[in-house]
């Protein structure tokens, strides 16, 4: 009865073309509260984007969205992810067959060590893909933009890559079991500015096949490639910093025309 | 103007006083002067530490070499041990033995050690149980050797009432499980956080972690471990000496394999024959030195190679 209402509660959501429902209380890493009250709606086939100051919790709450943050100790989670009308936070919810439909890109590219070609097999091959699964690497390659550059080299040690390369590739990876929505915490820190010229305009490629939600420390990305921004902020609490939103809203109000004083000031750099 | 100059003037006062540098720098090296020479010196003294310390590796293989190497022919390495008086002869069957011991070693303290050490570094690294069981290893590996030997004599040669090759390799492999485990967790933790949060992040379950990512990323510095413990164990006699003891025959006799009885090894041979008045056996000595000291070196340079490729 329960799991009735909140499919059907899914489904008007479902026509405002929210894919992630993310109404967070409040986090907890141990006894430090990490972020509060931020309720973030993650829209399908566009790029959300989450910016703020070292410390407001955007890495916290879009690693919350896939619970990857239930490998860290201490972390406890309070309100609610809906994905497809469960609350990934139930207790009937496998993390692991979530974390297949909501992929990750991470800061640091991080491939395995084997080959290009196992790299972006070995989704598939976890989820015992039955199809062809050289015809899918080379999809998946091809549309994280690096199928020209690896197409002859497909046995070669992924960590033989350049920087840029081995995050396309882990772009590759991600997509190539085609989950629903892709999560990036930072995909560009760690790259040059052609490199990351390289990731922004795949993001842009990739949102007509996936939902996309970024964290991001560069506002000029944010403003290049995210069509909804969520900005966060911090303020000191007790035990320590606590992250919240602030506002969210289409990217060009949150930087043209933002609502809140908090906003404006961190946008004009006039933060402390 | 004035308030700053005084302050400069202080300055400059105190620059010019006792230990300051020279306005001319004189920078020609002095190799008199009290600081050089004790530089001198002191490295000369490390040198001729390093030189001292290699002394006793360099002259060991020296003798092995010229008293071994003169005896070692293809005779030696197949044959089975003279008896008192016998000429010729050599210890086949040791070399079969150590190997077949120190495998057996290996088959037990491996699975056993790579095992444990996954639970150390990934299942529970910070439990109760780690703590201990780190603390047991690290205790284990400055055992004294003879107390593995005592260890498997009342475990294994009192209750099966001989003396075998499996109570050899269980001696061993005791002596084998520190080393495993604690290379094995060091080799497992190197493997990145966040090689292992991609995996997670794709779907993977914490056993699909271990088994794809974190054992085949950790596996050349597993396998140096594992080759370290071996080379140790091959040159153990301590343990053996009242484990395995010693024997003449082949341990494949007429067709049969027979692992329930004495067993030679390589090392309880060397300690045997070079204690004996005849020329021959200790020659055999010399000789058996050599092999044993080769299969440990091919084993230490086997583990070298393996633990640097795809590093």
């Amino acid at each position: 009865m329960i799991n009735q209402v909140a499919t059907n509660g899914h489904a008007t959501s479902n026509q405002n073309g929210i894919v992630i429902d993310c109404k967070l209380k409040q986090v907890y890493y141990g006894d430090f509260l990490a972020v509060r009250d931020s309720d973030v709606p993650i829209e399908k086939g566009k790029i959300t984007g989450f910016i703020g100051p070292s410390g407001c919790g955007k890495s916290t709450v879009l690693r919350s969205l896939n619970r990857m943050n239930d490998l860290i100790r201490g972390f406890r989670f309070e309100g609610h992810v809906h994905f497809h009308g469960q609350d990934v936070y139930a207790r009937n919810i496998d993390p692991v067959v979530l974390r297949r439909y909501i992929g990750m890109v991470f800061q640091q590219p991080n491939p395995f060590q084997m080959s290009i070609f196992d790299n972006v097999a070995f989704g598939l091959r976890l989820n015992r893909f039955r199809g062809k699964v050289g015809e899918r690497v080379e999809q998946a390659l091809t549309r994280a933009a690096l199928w020209d550059e690896v197409k002859d080299k497909l046995k070669n040690n992924g960590l033989s890559l350049s920087g840029g390369q081995q995050q396309r590739l882990c772009i590759a990876r991600a997509i190539a079991t085609e989950p629903s929505v892709l999560l990036m915490d930072e995909p560009c820190s760690a790259l040059d500015p052609i490199a990351t010229r390289r990731i922004e305009e795949l993001m842009i490629q990739l949102k007509q096949n996936y939902t996309i939600a970024i964290v991001t420390h560069n506002m000029q990305q944010a403003m290049r490639v995210a069509d909804t921004t969520a900005f966060f902020s911090v303020e000191m609490s007790k035990g320590g910093r606590t992250g919240y939103l602030v506002e969210m809203g289409p990217t060009q109000q949150i930087f043209e025309n933002p609502q809140q004083k908090l906003t404006k000031d961190y946008i004009s750099g006039q933060f402390s | 103007m004035s308030p700053a100059l005084p302050a400069v003037e202080g300055r400059a006062v105190q620059a010019t006083g006792a230990g300051a540098l020279p306005a001319a720098p004189r920078l020609r090296r002095s190799p008199w002067e009290t600081r050089a020479l004790r530089s001198t010196l002191l490295t000369a003294g490390a040198w001729l530490a390093a030189i001292v310390a290699s002394v006793p590796l360099f002259s060991v293989l020296y003798m092995l070499i010229v008293r071994g190497g003169s005896r070692l022919s293809w005779e030696v390495l197949v044959e089975l041990p003279p008896a008192g008086f016998e000429m010729g002869g050599g210890f086949g069957n040791a070399i079969v033995g150590t190997l077949v011991m120190v495998g057996l070693g290996a088959l037990i303290s491996v699975p056993v050690g790579i095992a444990g050490a996954v639970f150390l570094a990934e299942l529970g690294p910070n439990s109760s149980l780690a703590a201990a069981v780190r603390f047991a290893a690290k205790t284990l590996t400055g055992l004294p050797s003879i107390l593995a030997g005592v260890f498997a004599y009342a475990s294994v040669v009192l209750v099966t009432g001989t003396y075998s090759a499996p109570a050899g390799a269980v001696a061993l492999a005791v002596l084998m499980v520190p080393t495993v485990l604690l290379t094995a967790e060091e080799a497992m933790k190197m493997v990145p956080r966040i090689t292992k949060d991609a995996a997670y992040g794709l779907g993977c379950t914490r056993s699909q972690v271990i088994w794809k990512i974190v054992l085949p990323t950790a596996m050349p510095g597993i396998l140096t471990g594992v080759m370290l413990a071996v080379a140790r164990a091959a040159g153990e006699t301590a343990p053996l000496l009242f484990t395995a003891l010693f024997s003449s025959y082949w341990l494949v006799e007429h067709g049969a394999v027979g692992l329930m009885r004495p067993t030679a090894s390589l090392a309880v041979l060397i300690y045997n024959f070079a204690g004996m008045p005849f020329e021959n056996q200790i020659e055999l000595a010399w000789a058996a030195s050599l092999v044993l000291v080769m299969i440990v070196l091919f084993i230490n340079i086997a583990s070298r190679l393996l633990g640097r490729r795809r590093a």
